[in-house]
């Protein structure tokens, strides 16, 4: 019996490594350039395509010369809306390229070049001449605007708005009371991989292969045969490494369309690769959001009120509706209780999923609102955390499968010497610098979806499972190898993983946090399966020809029962420099509660990784809109900043027991994004404890310590 | 990228007479940033002559006590060299506190006096700007200019210049040494680079087919005692939003002899604080005295909206490095009499 199938520790398989720190089992492969990356793919007779972006924010295109390009040797084709292949159906407007002669945003593609190489592409491209009838457009989001709507839903299916109780009565006759608006800039994703496609068209046309970067390569495939009118079994994605996405590769985007309208305009292979500039438009960010939040609170630090208004932009052509306020229904108990969320459709690139879309802004503005009320209320802010933390989910009224919230506040503040922080701002110095800490809590939810798999052994023992998950540099092809050879109780040399490749079980991407828990429940279901029929039909011994079985799981049941999230507390020691305004974060410490920990190596890279990501919203990053030209300047990463080494101090990691079989038949909740989230309000928490100035606007650069700091 | 030629010559004459010969032409050193340029479309060299190979890569006592620092020397060796880290040390903390290990390795010191701009509308070849071409205008001036210039700019450019190693090599008096179509010349470095006036393209008194092949120091002693403070947005791998190269010379009661004194990240070159040396002369190396020489240099700038907060960060910064300064030259003093 596996350790899956009886989950006591006593009767652990010997062969399980569940909770191991093991090395990447691909991690040879990418250290010696031996893992295949979507561009990388050797094929015959192969051109290159190099997009055209548009100059205007809004307008049309009144006419395209491309005669210079055309002339240049080893150009094939000049793609615009003129000549490109109509799409049949699309999922969203942004992939829809070359379709018409409207223009809806700066840096949208107009054209594009086919050629030999990829220099006379891009060459070509500089020759291609637009016209257009520019429109004024409108590209900067703003809270008085008269134009905000209320999207139907927020990401991916929440409702907009929710209000229980009367918050307004609370806030009148509370004895505390917070009103504060936090803002986050535009974020772009940034993947150290650019947005790859290769497309291959069989000679007859009928077949399509992509090689493409992405977080899940059933979700390509359907789109891109949707758009193309083919049938899905037509398309072929192929995707078995991928150098990171943060959300940015999980849907087409006008990459994908464009290297398969190239091969099919030119009748060979075409590979298109975004340049870093072209990123910053057609390959998603993060909305910047205004966010109002309300807090009320009677004497004994109970909190009577919370509300979450939120405000943030879309695209004219697609909408995206960030879940900011999504956490703050969950978060802390109070009877009166309210969140909006309203959008201002904008001439601006789409925007789309980044690191813990939803989460990782909303909670940057509520777990700031949560230390500024704590020290309203008089109350250290663990302590004020610990005074609101619900029985039930306060939205809806479900008890939480596992909630280890409070057991991470208190166990980081042990670990972080808590106890003996002086609360008040502005005393610690050393030298010209001001010293001060900060906390802040983290959560995601813990979900799972459905997701097939298959399992097959050979007579000599070795085992495949297949599975088409993504690795997008996390560590799902050594996570799911161990979850295979635990649930199969076989030693982990024997299982031979595949992923990455429509030719495999259709399954879950990698987003929402869910790769791993849907993904594992797939695969261990699958093995079950197996290892039963082997047991009942052949007696445990494996015919000649080898066996196999698959699984299909469905929605979580546990889903309507429960509550299902994962928790976190961080903690953050920064130095502000006196002089300067220069801040540092010498030491972080994230404790979370995120399920049983399938690989404590790469688990820990994971939280690690986000909480630097944290660190890095906290701190740099910040993508600038020029209004004029509706465009974000900060195109490269000389000008769009992500932390460096230097700035990343000691970051320790730590996780407290926690096992939740209502998430997944392994105990493991999603460890992708949590780390990301509260990062932030940890940092901007503890620089107000340093110096006293609180700063309610990210990024939090010396700029705007300076002013308050003499 | 466009098509171009690539040369490489045999010697700098050569070097010379090739470029002489292309109007768009021009030399590749590290190509560290030219490279990126064309890669952008905004620099559309006919062709490239490759002098990273010229024999320049020596640093080499003068017969005055100076150095000569060929133009090939990369920026790495340059920081690692016993003679610069230890006679001026704010010109190896300025080489260390610019790019990366890896751009360091490759980038050569008359490639680094001659680094362009990194002005967003500059590097984006698709908007205007009035140094790339000539009369677009500059967008940068109502759009994004938080790194950009708040001393020495003009209505049509407010771009800054982006080095580190150069803000250092000013405050050292510096001279280059020039191999034009005409033979050679020497230039101060403070002659070498224009205030951008009305003609923004126009970055330094070079003329087409210049070529640099050493940079001079000369002695000066109190170098010594010198510090470079970059202040940036991160703590590594970005560009100074203010920086100061700083070198004092004290009696021993304290009153301050002499200073070199440049500021980087506030003007469309290297900015030589002139006006605070001369405050500072036969003044008290007191924070009081700093404070005001730092006011006197800054009166004359004109922040915009963007870039205001580098007012009070380049006097901060600067007092702050002169006070540093002053306990630096202090402690040794103290520790030589005792």
């Amino acid at each position: 019996m596996t350790n899956l199938l009886t989950p006591t520790k006593e009767t652990a398989s010997a062969n399980s490594t569940l909770g191991a720190a093991l090395d990447r089992i691909d991690g040879p492969k990418k250290v010696t350039g031996a893992a295949t990356y979507a561009y990388e793919h050797a094929v015959e007779h192969v051109t290159y395509a190099f997009p055209v972006q548009s100059t205007i924010a809004k307008g049309r295109i009144a006419a395209i010369d491309a005669r210079a390009a055309l002339a240049l040797p080893g150009v094939l084709a000049v793609l615009s809306h003129e000549n490109a292949p109509r799409l049949v159906a699309t999922d969203g407007a942004e992939m829809a390229i070359f379709q018409s002669d409207a223009v809806a945003y700066h840096g949208q593609f107009v054209a594009a070049v086919v050629a030999e190489t990829i220099e006379t592409a891009r060459q070509a491209a500089q020759l291609v001449t637009v016209h257009y009838e520019q429109q004024p457009h409108e590209a900067v989001l703003r809270a008085e605007s008269a134009d905000l709507y209320k999207p139907d839903h927020v990401n991916p299916f929440y409702e907009t708005d929710t209000e229980s109780g009367d918050i307004e009565t609370a806030l009148a006759q509370a004895a505390v009371t917070l009103d504060q608006t936090y803002t986050t800039p535009a974020e772009h994703n940034n993947p150290l991989e650019p947005h790859t496609t290769l497309a291959v068209w069989s000679d007859d046309g009928a077949h399509l292969t992509l090689y493409d970067a992405n977080q899940g390569a059933y979700r390509i495939r359907d789109t891109v045969a949707q758009a193309f009118g083919l049938a899905p079994e037509q398309v072929r994605v192929i995707s078995p490494y991928i150098g990171g996405a943060f959300g940015s590769k999980a849907r087409v985007h006008p990459q994908v369309v464009l290297a398969v309208m190239a091969a099919q305009m030119v009748r060979r292979p075409a590979k298109v690769a975004l340049t870093r500039q072209q990123m910053f438009s057609v390959a998603g960010y993060r909305t910047p959001t205004i966010q109002r939040i309300r807090l009320a609170a009677g004497a004994d630090g109970k909190l009577t009120a919370i509300a979450h208004d939120v405000i943030e932009q879309t695209a004219t052509i697609q909408e995206f509706a960030e879940q900011t306020a999504l956490a703050t229904r969950m978060m802390y108990a109070a009877p009166n209780r309210r969140t909006t969320h309203r959008l201002a459709r904008l001439d601006m690139p789409v925007p789309a999923f980044m690191r813990a879309p939803g989460e990782c802004p909303g909670m940057f503005a509520l777990e700031s609102a949560m230390d500024e009320m704590a020290l309203a209320c008089g109350l250290d802010p663990i302590e004020f955390r610990l005074r609101n933390e619900p029985q039930l989910d306060p939205e809806t009224g479900r008890p939480f499968s596992t909630r280890g919230l409070v057991a991470c506040l208190q166990e980081g503040a042990r670990r972080f010497g808590w106890q003996q922080r002086d609360p008040r701002p502005g005393l610690r110095r050393d030298g010209r610098w001001l010293v001060g800490t900060g906390v802040a809590a983290s959560t995601y939810p813990a979900r799972r979806r459905p997701s097939s798999a298959r399992v097959r052994v050979e007579s000599d023992g070795r085992y495949t499972v297949a599975i088409a998950a993504a690795d997008l540099g996390t560590g799902a092809w050594t996570a799911l190898t161990q979850i295979a050879a635990d649930a199969l109780d076989v030693p982990l040399a024997r299982v031979h993983l595949e992923i990455g490749d429509t030719a495999l079980p259709a399954a879950q991407i990698a987003g929402g946090s869910m790769g791993t828990t849907s993904w594992g429940a797939a695969i261990v279901e699958a093995a079950q399966a197996l290892r039963k029929r082997l047991h009942e039909e052949y007696h445990d011994i494996v015919p000649a020809a080898g066996l196999e079985a698959t699984a299909e799981t469905g929605d979580n049941p546990a889903a309507q029962q429960f509550a299902m999230h994962a928790y976190g507390a961080q903690f953050a020691e920064v130095r502000v420099n006196r002089d300067t305004g220069e801040v540092r974060v010498p030491r972080l410490l994230g404790v979370f509660a995120v399920g049983r920990i399938i690989n404590a190596k790469t688990a820990r890279s994971q939280l690690l990784g986000g909480m630097t990501m944290g660190l890095s919203m906290a701190l740099h990053e910040e993508s600038v809109l020029d209004p004029q030209f509706g465009d974000y300047v900060t195109h490269d990463f000389a000008s769009y900043h992500i932390a460096t080494n230097a700035d990343v101090g000691a970051v320790e990691v730590a996780w407290i027991d926690e096992d939740d079989r209502h998430v997944s038949p392994m105990g493991a909740k999603g460890i992708g994004e949590i780390g990301i989230v509260g990062t932030a309000a940890a940092i901007a928490n503890a620089v107000y404890h340093a110096t006293g100035i609180r700063v309610r606007d990210l990024p939090i650069t010396l700029d705007k310590l300076l002013p308050m700091l003499s | 990228m466009n098509p171009f030629h690539y040369e490489r010559a045999d010697n700098a004459a050569a070097a010379v007479a090739l470029l002489a010969q292309s109007p768009t032409g021009t030399f590749l050193g590290g190509g560290t940033n030219l490279v990126d340029l064309m890669k952008l479309g905004v620099a559309q060299p006919e062709l490239l002559v490759d002098v990273s190979r010229l024999p320049y890569d020596r640093i080499e006592p003068l017969v005055d006590g100076g150095l000569c620092i060929g133009a090939m020397v990369r920026n790495s060796d340059l920081a690692a060299n016993r003679t610069v880290r230890t006679r001026y040390p704010m010109l190896a903390q300025a080489l260390l506190a610019g790019a990366s290990g890896q751009l360091r390795n490759l980038a050569t010191t008359g490639g680094n006096l001659l680094q362009r701009t990194r002005c967003v509308y500059f590097q984006d070849a698709s908007k205007p700007c009035n140094k790339r071409v000539p009369g677009s205008g500059c967008p940068a001036r109502a759009g994004y200019h938080r790194n950009l210039a708040i001393l020495g700019a003009s209505e049509s450019c407010i771009a800054t210049h982006p080095s580190d190693m150069a803000v250092a090599m000013i405050a050292l008096d510096a001279t280059v040494r020039v191999l034009g179509p005409h033979g050679e010349r020497i230039i101060p470095l403070t002659e070498f680079y224009r205030l951008p006036g009305d003609e923004p393209q126009r970055e330094t008194v070079l003329e087409h087919g210049d070529l640099l092949t050493a940079v001079d120091l000369p002695p000066l002693p109190f170098a010594v005692h010198s510090r470079y403070r970059k202040v940036r947005d991160r703590a590594s791998y970005a560009f100074a939003l203010v920086s100061v190269a700083a070198a004092l010379d004290l009696d021993d009661d304290g009153t301050i002899r002499d200073a070199r004194i440049a500021l980087g990240g506030v003007a469309p070159v290297p900015w030589r604080a002139r006006r605070a040396e001369e405050m500072l002369r036969g003044a008290p190396a007191t924070e009081a005295t700093f404070r005001r020489a730092a006011e006197a240099e800054l009166a004359a700038a004109q922040p915009l909206p963007g870039n205001a907060f580098k007012l009070p960060l380049a006097r901060n910064t600067l007092v702050r490095t002169l006070l540093d300064l002053t306990r630096d030259v202090t402690d040794v003093t103290e520790g030589a009499t005792r």
